[in-house]
C-alpha cells in the first residue's frame, strides 16, 4: 500500500485478570483518512482507543503512533505526542469550572508563547470554525449537548494536530446535530488534511465519514479494508450491521 | 517614515507587498505578529498585497494572524490582495475565518448605586426563596406525621442512623475534649480565689446552656448539613428531581421530609450526649486538679442546674436541626453550573448553617437569660 501510515498495531494483546480483552490485534491506520473502528459491546474499542492515545500502558505486542513506539515512549516524548494528538471524548469532557473560550485556551497557553490579542483571536477562529461564536464566555453547563460536543472538537483542534482520536462523538445528539458534526469532522480531514479514528456505531456517520473500517469481535480484528469493502463483506456480523443495524 | 520598516525584509513598502514568511505556526506567529505592528501602524497607501510565496507551513494561528492584518488593513480602506496562494493556504483560508468574531462590546460598567441596589435585591429575592422553600418544608413535614400514604418506607431510620448515629463518635468525643479544657482553664483560677467548688457550676452551666447545643450543630453542620447540600444538589444536576416530579413525586416529601425527620428526631439526642460528655470532662479536671469527688460534683450539679436549662438546650437543638436541614435543602435546590456548581453550594451551606445556627443561638441567649 502506498498510503503514509500513521499509527500501526502489532499483536497488541490485553488481559485484566484472568480476561483476555485483545487477542492478537494487528491493523493500520493511513494519514488524511477517516479510520472507524467499530464492534459491538465489550469487543475491545475503548481498550483500543486508550492504548492509541496512551491512556493504557501496552503489555504485550507494539503500538506505534506518528512514528512512535508507546510500549517504550519516554514521558516526554509522551508530551511531545500529545501536542500532535486531539482527542475528542464522548461526554465533551471539558473542563466545567472554566468558561468555553479558557477551555480551549488551556493547551494552547500551556504549549505554546501566544498570549492576548492572538490568543483571543486564535480561540475566536476555532469557535468560529464550530458555529460557536457565540459561546466564548459561556460555561459547558450553559450549552447544549450539539453545542458541547462542538465544543468540545474545538478544544481537540486547538493545536492543530495532525491525527484526531474521537471517542463516539455522535453519542446522544439528534440527527441533524449528528449530521453537523460529521460535516465538521469531515471538513477538518478534507481543508486541514487532519487524519481521524473515530469510535462509533452511529451507521449514518459511518457511511458520511468512513474511509476505512475496522471490525472487532470479541478481542479480535474480523474485518480491516474501506467502506465499500465493507459494505459487500460476506462477514455474517459486518451484514447484519450495515443491513440490519445490529450488532452484538 | 519608510526607514524603520526596512529593517524587516519580509515588509516591502515600495511593492506593496507583505511577504509571509516560509514558517507562519503558532510558535513563531507572536513574534511575526509583535514585527508586523509597526508595519500595520506605519503603512499608508491604497492597496497591499500580502504574498504567500514563501510559504511552506501555515497553521490556524498563523491563519489568524493574517486575517487580523487583512482586517486592520480593510478598516483604513487599503484594498487588500492575497498572492500566489498554495491550495494548503487557499483551504486552510477558506475554513478559518475571523469574520463576526469580533469580541462583543462589553457594556460600560454600572454605577455603583445600581449594583448596590442589584445586590439587595437578590438578597431580599434569596430570602423570599428561603422562606417560601421553608414554608413548603414545614408544611410537607406537618403533612406527613398525619399522613402514612406514600411516605418512604425506612427513609426515616435511614436518615436517623446517617445524621444521628454516625455523628455520636465524634460529637461525644470533642464534647469530652471541649468540656475538659473548659475546666482546665477555669481551674487554675477558681482555686486561686478559694471557689474550687464552683467548677461544678461553671462546667454544667456551660455545657448545658451553650456549649452542648452549639457544638452538637456546628458538628451536625459540618458532617451532615454539607452532605444533604451534596445530595440534593447532585439530584438536581443530573436531572433526579424533575425525575421525581415527572412521577408525580413530591421531591421536598421524597427527599427532604425524612431528613428533617432524622435530624429532628437525632440531634437532641446527641446535645444529650454531647451534654454529658463534656460534664465528665470537667469532673475529670475537678477529681484530679481540684480534689473534688465525683459524689461531690454530681450533689452540687443538681443544686446548680434548673430544668429551664435542660428545656433550653433541647429547644435550640430542635431549632438548630430545623436551620441545618434547611440550609442543606435551599442551597442544594439551588445549584447550577453542574459539578462544579455541587462543590460550591456544599460550602455555602456548611458556612450559612454555621453563621445562622450561631447567630440563632445569640437570639435565645437574649431571650431566655
Amino acid at each position: 500500500m502506498d498510503q503514509e501510515e500513521i499509527i500501526k498495531v502489532s499483536n497488541l494483546q490485553v488481559t485484566f485478570g484472568e480476561r483476555q480483552v485483545l487477542e492478537d490485534v494487528s491493523f493500520s491506520i493511513y494519514r488524511n483518512q477517516v479510520t472507524v473502528i467499530l464492534g459491538g459491546s465489550g469487543s475491545g474499542k475503548t481498550t483500543i482507543l486508550k492504548h492509541l492515545i496512551g491512556l493504557m500502558a501496552v503489555q504485550q505486542g507494539e503500538v506505534k503512533v506518528l512514528d512512535r513506539n508507546l510500549a517504550s515512549i519516554e514521558e516526554e516524548q509522551q508530551e511531545n505526542l500529545y501536542h500532535k494528538i486531539g482527542v475528542f471524548f464522548q461526554n465533551g469532557a471539558l473542563l466545567n469550572s472554566m468558561t468555553v473560550a479558557e477551555n480551549i485556551a488551556l493547551p494552547i497557553e500551556q504549549h505554546t508563547n501566544l498570549s492576548g490579542e492572538l490568543l483571543e483571536k486564535v480561540i475566536r477562529l476555532k469557535l468560529n470554525l464550530v458555529n460557536l461564536a457565540h459561546a466564548y464566555d459561556l460555561y459547558p453547563s450553559e450549552l447544549s449537548g450539539g453545542m458541547l460536543k462542538r465544543a468540545a472538537l474545538a478544544r481537540a483542534i486547538a493545536l492543530d494536530p495532525p491525527l484526531l482520536f474521537c471517542d463516539e462523538p455522535g453519542a446522544g445528539l439528534d440527527p441533524i446535530s449528528l449530521a453537523s458534526l460529521d460535516n465538521l469532522i469531515l471538513n477538518l480531514k478534507n481543508q486541514l488534511g487532519i487524519s481521524v479514528v473515530l469510535v462509533t456505531h452511529e451507521v449514518a456517520s459511518i457511511m458520511r465519514l468512513a474511509d476505512r473500517i475496522i471490525f472487532l469481535d470479541k478481542g479480535r480484528v474480523v474485518f480491516e479494508g474501506s467502506l465499500k469493502e465493507a459494505l459487500s463483506s460476506e462477514i455474517d456480523l459486518i451484514n447484519r450491521f450495515f443491513h440490519k443495524g445490529q450488532i452484538d | 517614515m519608510d526607514e524603520p520598516l526596512k529593517s524587516y525584509n519580509q515588509f516591502n513598502v515600495e511593492d506593496n507587498k507583505l511577504i509571509l514568511p516560509q514558517k507562519l505556526e503558532i510558535d513563531q506567529v507572536e513574534q511575526f505578529y509583535q514585527q508586523s505592528k509597526d508595519f500595520l501602524q506605519a503603512y499608508d497607501k491604497s492597496k497591499l498585497h500580502i504574498d504567500f510565496k514563501n510559504i511552506e507551513a501555515i497553521d490556524s494561528a498563523g491563519i489568524t494572524v493574517v486575517e487580523l492584518i487583512k482586517h486592520h488593513f480593510e478598516k483604513k480602506n487599503v484594498a487588500v490582495i492575497y498572492e500566489n496562494l498554495s491550495e494548503t493556504a487557499e483551504k486552510k483560508l477558506s475554513i478559518f475565518s475571523l469574520a463576526s468574531t469580533q469580541a462583543e462590546e462589553k457594556p460600560d460598567k454600572e454605577h455603583i448605586l445600581v449594583r448596590v441596589g442589584d445586590k439587595a435585591w437578590n438578597f431580599w429575592h434569596d430570602v423570599v426563596k428561603f422562606v417560601v422553600l421553608t414554608a413548603d418544608i414545614f408544611y410537607w413535614t406537618l403533612h406527613d406525621l398525619f399522613s402514612t400514604k406514600s411516605r418512604r418506607k425506612g427513609e426515616f431510620y435511614n436518615q436517623a442512623v446517617t445524621i444521628g448515629v454516625k455523628a455520636v463518635p465524634i460529637v461525644t468525643t470533642l464534647a469530652f475534649i471541649i468540656g475538659l479544657v473548659l475546666a482546665l482553664q477555669s481551674a487554675a483560677q477558681l482555686r486561686s480565689f478559694g471557689a474550687n467548688i464552683y467548677i461544678v457550676d461553671l462546667t454544667v452551666i456551660a455545657m448545658m446552656r451553650e456549649m452542648g447545643p452549639l457544638i452538637t450543630a456546628i458538628l451536625v453542620a459540618g458532617r451532615s448539613g454539607s452532605a444533604i447540600a451534596a445530595e440534593i444538589a447532585t439530584m438536581k444536576v443530573t436531572s433526579e428531581l424533575d425525575a421525581l416530579t415527572t412521577m408525580a413525586l413530591n421531591p421536598i416529601r421524597f427527599v427532604v421530609v425524612p431528613k428533617m425527620y432524622g435530624a429532628i428526631f437525632t440531634l437532641p439526642f446527641l446535645t444529650v450526649l454531647a451534654n454529658l460528655m463534656g460534664i465528665i470532662g470537667g469532673m475529670v479536671v475537678a477529681y484530679f486538679y481540684l480534689d473534688i469527688s465525683p459524689d461531690i460534683f454530681i450533689n452540687r450539679m443538681s443544686e446548680s442546674l434548673f430544668i429551664r436549662d435542660i428545656l433550653t438546650g433541647f429547644a435550640k437543638s430542635l431549632f438548630f436541626a430545623g436551620i441545618i436541614v434547611l440550609t442543606g435543602c435551599y442551597y442544594g435546590f439551588h445549584v447550577d453550573k453542574g459539578a462544579e456548581g455541587v462543590g460550591k453550594v456544599t460550602t455555602s451551606a456548611v458556612v450559612v448553617a454555621i453563621t445562622l445556627v450561631i447567630i440563632a443561638d445569640s437570639i435565645f441567649g437574649l431571650l431566655f437569660y
